[in-house]
């Protein structure tokens, strides 16, 4: 890939440029002597990218797979390998990809659907890496993955937080852990870990997520200059590159623009934002398109989400145990009263007008606490909200007519609030 | 034979009215009991207490008012659970604890229901660093902790490990009926060996340690006599109700042996040795091997599986699939792909505690005697 003037870039094409260059560099790999971790999208990146390795994020990818219409194939695959429907979607069109790449090495073919995949190709890893701040499901679908291809298996354990704060425990048990990474990862690289290089990456991934949360923090102006569907777009980059001086550039861009726009008196939907949406859960990526033209249609703007909070992963450089607490305080991996808080104070700063809560079939941590939380945000915000059934990446489990029902519901509630 | 049907009888009357055994201790000891939720927990702690531990896996209900806090996805044993708690089945308990190794445990964890306290904890999942024991110890110290403030006493040290004797013993105790059970189908049916494990969780250990121990003694002076149905192995979170190893029996097939979390996972191995009582119940949790709920880089519970197999004396094995129970589902196509490579005759049959209806089971069972 040449190397373009990125100082003539927008944000947009600088999104599209660092995603793909991070793909290129993940398929050139071996070429360059590096190796290749597939890893969950919140798992620590700072250490491999202290050793140089090329992190693949299946999560990012099969996402990516969902929004260009080739889950189902992947699906198909997995379905047939003995994968349950009940499986979060992620996973089997993660499992899938691997077992037709594995199908490939062993081969030489290439097979019909790998090769039909519109997403971006991935290679196979050398290791794998989660943090289960996430949730669980993370340790049983890596756990094949480490079976099927027999590779190495880096587990950062970060225990649900049933009450919080974190303990001192806990923080010396993730903080063991870091160190017990970095011992496997000197193994798997056949080289020492450098400390100093490692500060150095902290201090870049703490630049990227202070542009991070900058950029996004955008969404709250009212009327917002961010169509809120751009979290969606933009997280990509925080998951894939937020170690990177990529990430850095391209958040403090988007945050340019979006002031520029806010100077000039411009917002996303020209003059045309009546509602202003909070939107818990994942994206439903096969129909991206149609949820974003359903709520503008509505004039309903997407301004508040837990979702950017997720990858605001603040610590002191140098200080593992804020390292540790920061990984472990990722909003899913957090008790009720704290997840009630964090969406409160969503919607308070973006001042929302209502809640949308996803019913995510393939996320039973960010599904099964809908009902207590959006009463107890209700109670906090005095908003009011609206459940939907959906996927973020099967698409048999969204219904569009379902969706388009609920936010007209939602938006008439504020409507019927001014009638009042 | 008498004494033996006797006694089955007994330990089917515990298993079967489990309702009744929190209101029995208390009359016994003056002490009520703590609801244990699946899958593991250090329930020697709350034995120590006094209280009767008693094991909170769900049942046959139907599930209606369980649907306005729980989605139609969540796992069949917690729609259960959840239905019990609105119903108020568990309004007796003084506490319950709560572990949260999957998605759906956390989240019980956080909307209990039940009139009385409860007490969530975590079981560290890295499980093969000693930083994670370490983990565990304060995470029990924190349960106990708790529970102390809720019964108002102290549990000391010494009671805990006193309880661990109690416990180990009946592990072993149980180690050997399944053995028994395995060589003496014409005796044990596939409902009998349920309800002898089942009835451990409402009854106090050491009691049934020794109801346990004479079963075995009478089994042991049976003679081993030929039996021409299949011995199968049994593989998943739980097999109930008794409708469904009505089934088994009705088509010819003995439970040799099972992988069941509701069963054998929790007594095939003991708490080890030490001093240090806490540390030893963390350490049963790092040894616990080929269980879905416990993270294994090597998945054994495959190899565990096909040993088992191999060991001799089992002719297929069932997968009972919890109804959206993610780790087994994810679990399930490398075990099915291993007994495939293998050619051990495998079928897979789910396991939904609301159904009413059994046929299906029926059909596939019937299907799949017909060709082992």
């Amino acid at each position: 890939m040449s190397d373009p003037d990125l100082s003539k870039m927008g944000s947009r094409e600088l999104l599209d440029y660092f995603l793909s260059k991070s793909y290129e560099d993940a398929r050139s790999a071996r070429k360059n002597g590096k190796l290749v971790c597939w890893s969950s999208s919140i798992a620590p990146s700072e250490f491999c990218e202290v050793m140089d390795v090329c992190t693949v994020y299946p999560e990012n990818h099969a996402a990516a797979i969902g929004a260009k219409k080739g889950a189902l194939d992947m699906i198909g695959v997995a379905e047939n390998l003995g994968y349950s429907i009940d499986i979060c979607s992620y996973a089997r069109v993660n499992i899938a990809y691997m077992e037709l790449l594995k199908e490939e090495a062993l081969t030489g073919k290439i097979p019909k659907i790998l090769e039909d995949c519109p997403a971006e190709r991935v290679p196979l890893p050398d290791f794998i890496l989660i943090c289960n701040n996430i949730c669980n499901t993370l340790l049983k679908w890596y756990e094949n993955i480490a079976v099927e291809l027999n590779v190495p298996y880096i587990i950062i354990d970060v225990p649900y937080n049933h009450t919080m704060p974190v303990p001192q425990y806990t923080k010396d048990y993730i903080r063991d852990q870091f160190g017990y990474a970095i011992k496997q990862l000197e193994e798997i690289c056949h080289k020492p870990f450098d400390y100093e290089k490692f500060t150095k990456v902290q201090e870049q991934t703490q630049r990227s997520v202070r542009a991070w949360d900058k950029a996004m923090a955008m969404a709250e102006v009212k009327p917002s200059p961010m169509k809120g569907f751009d979290i969606f777009n933009f997280m990509a980059l925080i998951v894939c590159a937020r170690s990177k001086k990529d990430s850095e550039i391209v958040f403090t861009k988007f945050a340019e623009e979006m002031q520029e726009k806010i100077d000039k008196g411009i917002d996303a939907f020209n003059g045309q934002e009546h509602f202003r949406l909070a939107w818990e859960g994942i994206a439903c990526w096969p129909y991206l398109s149609h949820t974003f033209k359903s709520l503008k249609s509505l004039g309903a703007n997407m301004v508040g989400s837990t979702y950017p909070g997720s990858w605001s992963i603040r610590y002191d450089v140098g200080d593992l145990d804020q390292m540790a607490t920061a990984y472990a305080t990722v909003y899913g991996n957090t008790c009720l009263s704290n997840k009630v808080k964090v969406i409160s104070d969503v919607v308070k700063n973006a001042k929302c007008d209502g809640v949308a809560y996803h019913l995510n079939r393939s996320c039973k941590l960010m599904s099964f606490l809908n009902v207590e939380i959006a009463d107890l945000v209700r109670e906090e915000t005095g908003t009011s909200y609206v459940n939907f059934d959906g996927d973020q990446t099967d698409p048999r489990n969204f219904a569009p007519a379902q969706f388009d029902t609920r936010m007209q519901a939602l938006v008439e509630t504020k409507n019927e609030g001014r009638r009042s | 034979m008498n004494a033996i049907a006797e006694r089955l009888g007994a330990f089917r009357a515990v298993a079967d009215r489990p309702a009744e055994a929190p209101a029995l201790h208390k009359a016994r000891t003056g002490k009520g009991a703590i609801g244990v939720f699946p899958v593991y927990a250090p329930e020697e702690i709350v034995h120590a207490s006094g209280f009767l531990p008693v094991g909170l896996w769900g049942g046959s209900v139907r599930i209606s008012r369980a649907q306005a806090f729980l989605p139609s996805f969540a796992c069949s044993i917690m729609q259960s659970v959840m239905e019990l708690e609105l119903k108020g089945t568990y309004d007796d308990l003084t506490a319950v604890l709560i572990s949260s190794p999957c998605d759906t445990l956390k989240c019980m964890g956080q909307k209990w229901k039940g009139k009385c306290p409860s007490i969530q904890f975590v079981q560290p999942q890295n499980r093969e660093l000693e930083s994670a024991n370490l983990f565990l110890v304060e995470e029990y110290k924190l349960v106990r902790s708790k529970l102390e403030a809720i019964i108002g006493e102290a549990i000391s040290d010494e009671a805990i490990s006193a309880s661990i004797a109690v416990y180990n013993r009946n592990r072993q105790a149980m180690r050997e009926f399944v053995g028994l059970a395995a060589i003496h189908p014409d005796l044990i049916s596939p409902v009998d060996r349920h309800a002898v494990v089942k009835s451990r969780y409402f009854m106090d250990k050491a009691l049934h340690t020794e109801w346990v121990e004479g079963l075995s003694a009478l089994l042991r002076a049976q003679p081993v006599r030929p039996w021409s149905g299949k011995k199968v192995l049994l593989t998943g979170i739980t097999a109930e109700p008794n409708a469904l190893l009505d089934i088994l029996a009705e088509n010819g097939f003995a439970v040799a042996a099972d992988d069941l979390a509701h069963e054998s996972r929790q007594f095939r191995h003991d708490v080890p040795e030490g001093n240090e009582p806490l540390y030893r119940l963390a350490r049963w949790w790092q040894l616990l091997d080929g269980c879905s709920l416990a993270t294994s880089r090597t998945k054994n519970r495959v190899s565990m599986l096909l040993d088992m197999v191999k060991a001799g004396g089992i002719d297929a094995v069932i997968v009972c699939m919890m109804k959206f129970c993610d780790p087994e589902e994810f679990d399930y196509p490398l075990i099915y792909q291993a007994l495939q490579e293998n050619r051990i005759k495998n079928t897979i049959i789910e396991i939904d505690q609301g159904s009413e209806s059994f046929e299906q089971i029926r059909t596939r069972l019937q299907g799949f005697a017909e060709n082992i």
